[in-house]
């Protein structure tokens, strides 16, 4: 079920501007793996490469090659919305849909597809809210609006409908920036639980966050305000803190630089 | 507390948080002046007028305000002061002609308006009657209202979605270009065109259906406009976040971006409605007008509540000017519930 990424060669843009220059790295299935770096640096847009969401804003276009287990997400003929089916993505700011209850926003990447069969949704939406460990407080008002949860639950109510989808592999923006810290160990403790059945990939600026949640970190910065980011180095988690290779990662980590 | 802020004040070289304020008698004793020297000017001079009355006591009013303020508070104070009774002022004189009209309708209409007036027509009634109604023009005025709406509302929201959600470039300026020209089009030149086009042109008879013709013209631009300006309020998380589900970018318009933003589309429908209801012009050009029932808005010539309206207060006798009143309440009364209806409707989707 979980699956491996293989990326190479990936150049992004938005419009003239380079954003990332010739990035290569490999990702484990049902493993986890934190993107870390200065702001700009391009860990966010390399994320949204990985589920073709980089091209959905205008002039941003990608060069280079994403494997999907072996298969090219920009090869010719490939459809973004099924790459997306197969890569789910949770953003900085939780999004829940505003018109739609609770229940409906949980389900609404199936219903919207099309999955009409209200057993199929009932047992899906209790699945992934409980994946979500968000069952047990609003299963009494599922008919309730999304938009009216507190800020974390908002944004596990986005992590289950992001599984309900059934995707292969999970992307998170900087998923817990905008919520405190009992919030954040919800999440945290979500993404140890979910990483037995997903790859995981997260972009955060919390670096205790990357070592306490993540099996490999990798390490993107900029050489100058204006130059494309690059990816510095990608290791074990622990490697990367206790023992980096590169002297600009162990900079930025202990909090020299950046 | 009160004792520290006041030694606080007191103290020789402190901080002056509390600053001197005018008391609030002040400002009922300024008016009573300034309406007494409004008084005692008209004694002395030859004026009469009740409307100047009121803008000299208003003018002076804001004097004395102003140097007792600026005398006592300083003069930040008083430039507060000043502006604030301007935007009351200028609120006041906003309101006081809608209130008017509302007030002249109703009390001129309502003697008039009565179950016999609601469902009888003018068909057999001679110049003189007192009797006569508006059953045809309320029907020719509902049948147009919802075909032009019927044809203005999925086109424009269409125009709409194109122009906030796929159009680029040149193509999608110059549509927006003639909707804001379209916008500023006079409703005469509407029933015009659909005149020479539709029924010269094309040869077809004047009819409820020539009427929707032009008011859809009428609608289409101001629909347009407010529903683009509701796509572009809604975020583009929303977007994304429906992109990442694997939902494709039709579906992800039908079902997340058009919900989330229909209650202001529906505000600017009934807008639009509310301004065609009353277009006389257009439906004079294009509907013909009749004294008799006419169901069939595609056969034969219609009334409409405006055009009643228009040929009622044209006569001369009494009874045919208060028809023309009782129609006009009825308007206002009908767009107020289309209004009221929509909302309602607009609400009840919501989900709580």
């Amino acid at each position: 079920m979980a699956t491996r990424i293989d990326v190479s060669g990936l150049t992004a843009y938005y419009g003239k501007f380079r954003a990332v220059s010739d990035i290569h790295f490999s990702i484990e299935p049902k493993s986890v793996t934190a993107f870390i770096g200065p702001s700009g640096c391009g860990k966010s847009t390399v994320l949204r490469t990985l589920n073709r969401m980089h091209e959905v804003l205008p002039a941003a276009r990608v060069e280079g090659r994403v494997l999907l287990d072996g298969e090219d997400l920009y090869g010719p003929g490939v459809d973004p919305v099924n790459v997306r089916r197969a890569v789910g993505m949770v953003f900085q700011r939780p999004n829940p849909f505003p018109t739609m209850s609770i229940y409906d926003n949980v389900v609404a990447g199936l219903k919207l597809n099309g999955t009409r069969k209200k057993s199929l949704l009932d047992e899906r939406a209790e699945e992934s809210l409980r994946g979500a460990n968000l069952w047990e407080e609003v299963k009494d008002r599922l008919g309730r609006p999304g938009a009216g949860l507190s800020g974390g639950q908002q944004q596990r109510l986005c992590i289950a409908r992001a599984i309900a989808v059934e995707p292969q592999v999970l992307l998170m923006d900087e998923p817990c920036s905008a919520l405190d810290p009992i919030s954040t160990l919800a999440i945290e403790d979500l993404i140890t639980k979910l990483k037995s059945s997903y790859t995981i990939v997260i972009v955060t600026h919390n670096m205790q966050q990357a070592a306490r949640v993540s099996d490999t970190t990798a390490f993107f910065t900029l050489d100058r305000t204006g130059d494309p980011g690059r990816l510095v180095e990608m290791d074990r988690t622990e490697k990367i803190f206790s023992n980096p290779t590169e002297k600009r990662t162990e900079e930025y980590i202990t909090g020299r630089f950046g | 507390m009160s004792t520290s802020t006041a030694a606080m004040a007191a103290a020789p070289g402190g901080l002056h948080l509390v600053g001197r304020r005018l008391p609030r008698a002040v400002f009922p004793a300024i008016g009573a002046g300034a309406v007494a020297a409004t008084v005692v000017l008209y004694v002395l001079a030859p004026i009469t007028s009740r409307i100047q009355f009121v803008l000299i006591a208003g003018a002076l009013y804001l004097i004395g305000q102003t140097v007792a303020s600026i005398a006592v508070e300083g003069s930040r104070r008083a430039t507060d002061r000043g502006v604030t009774t301007l935007v009351y002022l200028a609120f006041l004189l906003a309101v006081i002609p809608l209130v008017a009209v509302l007030a002249s309708v109703i009390s001129k209409g309502a003697q008039r308006v009565d179950v016999n007036f609601l469902t009888h027509s003018m068909r057999n009634i001679g110049a003189r009657d007192a009797g006569g109604g508006i059953y045809h023009a309320l029907i020719g005025t509902l049948e147009q209202i919802a075909l032009a709406s019927l044809l203005a509302v999925p086109f424009s929201l269409l125009v709409a979605i194109y122009l906030v959600e796929y159009g680029r470039g040149r193509i999608s300026r110059t549509i927006s270009f003639f909707v804001d020209v379209l916008t500023g089009l006079p409703s005469v030149i509407a029933g015009l065109f659909i005149l020479a086009f539709y029924i010269l042109a094309l040869e077809q008879k004047p009819t409820g259906f020539a009427g929707a013709l032009a008011l859809t013209i009428l609608m289409i631009p101001v629909v347009v406009r407010s529903a683009e300006e509701m796509l572009k309020l809604v975020p583009n998380d929303l977007r994304e976040a429906s992109y990442a589900l694997g939902v494709s970018r039709w579906r992800t318009i039908v079902k997340v971006v058009l919900p989330t933003a229909l209650p202001g589309i529906v505000t600017g429908v009934m807008l639009a409605v509310a301004r065609v209801a009353g277009e006389t012009a257009p439906l004079l050009l294009t509907i013909f007008g009749t004294d008799s029932i006419n169901f069939n808005p595609f056969s034969g010539p219609q009334s409409a509540l405006p055009l009643y309206i228009y040929s009622q207060a044209g006569q001369p006798q009494q009874v045919a000017i208060d028809r023309a009143w009782g129609a006009a309440l009825t308007l206002i009364v009908l767009v107020m519930l289309l209004n009221a209806a929509a909302r309602l409707i607009a609400r009840l989707a919501r989900v709580r």
